[in-house]
């Protein structure tokens, strides 16, 4: 089953539902690719709240995903990781380095809002 | 009576999902709660993995395990493939043939609290691991 991908803004966000196949992540991917272009987002939240797995292959291909978006001009943030997913992820030795990681989407979200732009010094 | 056991045969990566799902329910049943039906469900998902990548089909059988009055879950994953010629490096953190992390059976063996691999080149692989309830 397709994850499905919201837009809000320039902003995509993939709720991901409890136990996605390898095949529905691996056409994330090539969705949001997709979408990135065609849609000319700037920011990707990959929401894995619902996962009560996150496996060897799951934490590869997000992190594939992260970094073809990145190429592509969007950042990616992954929210959500469960407590009990986290530690199984730490004990199984994977990690996500490099990747932004929030929260909740409300975090994720305030993460990839344009920095306020600094107040140029006026010389006087 | 309640299924004390289960068996999934793993061919594509649809039955990963469920031989995890069958082994959270049993773990649950056993008694497991929490952190550890998650380390379970992980560990399956990972040898489950293992099946369809390197040989294409096998099983994986789920049951209660009891030793000196403890309980806990048996894990069996049974396949007739290739077989690992060089299981000390399979085990081995980074080794892989099949394009991937190659954390998929040294990271099972750490979820689980006991772990044993067997295997054979070119009659298959069986890996039989338990975790016990604290």
């Amino acid at each position: 089953m397709a994850i499905p991908i919201l837009k809000q803004g320039d902003i995509l966000i993939a709720s991901l539902q409890a136990a996605p196949t390898d095949q529905d992540l691996v056409q994330l991917k090539d969705d949001l690719a997709e979408r990135i272009g065609r849609l000319r987002s700037r920011g990707v939240v990959i929401d894995v709240s619902a996962l009560d797995v996150m496996d060897s292959f799951a934490t590869r291909t997000l992190r594939g995903i992260a970094h073809a978006t990145k190429l592509r001009g969007a950042n990616t943030v992954i929210v959500g990781i469960q407590p009990d997913v986290a530690f199984a992820m730490v004990r199984l030795g994977l990690s996500l380095d490099g990747i932004a990681t929030a929260l909740d989407l409300e975090e994720g979200f305030a993460w990839l809002q344009p920095p306020p732009i600094a107040e140029a010094p006026r010389g006087s | 009576m309640e299924a004390d056991a289960a068996r999934v045969v793993i061919r594509r990566d649809g039955d990963i999902v469920e031989a995890r799902q069958k082994g959270r329910e049993l773990a649950q049943q056993i008694g497991f709660a929490g952190s550890d039906l998650t380390l379970i469900a992980t560990a399956i998902s990972e040898i489950a993995r293992n099946i369809v990548v390197y040989a294409n089909q096998g099983e994986i059988s789920l049951s209660i395990a009891e030793k000196n009055g403890r309980r806990g879950i048996l894990v069996v994953a049974q396949d007739a493939g290739p077989g690992i010629p060089d299981i000390e490096r399979a085990m081995r953190d980074g080794y892989s043939t099949g394009n991937s992390l190659g954390l998929g059976l040294p990271g099972a063996r750490r979820l689980m609290d006991d772990f044993e691999i067997r295997s054979t080149v070119g009659q298959g692989t069986t890996v039989t691991m338990r975790k016990w309830r604290t």
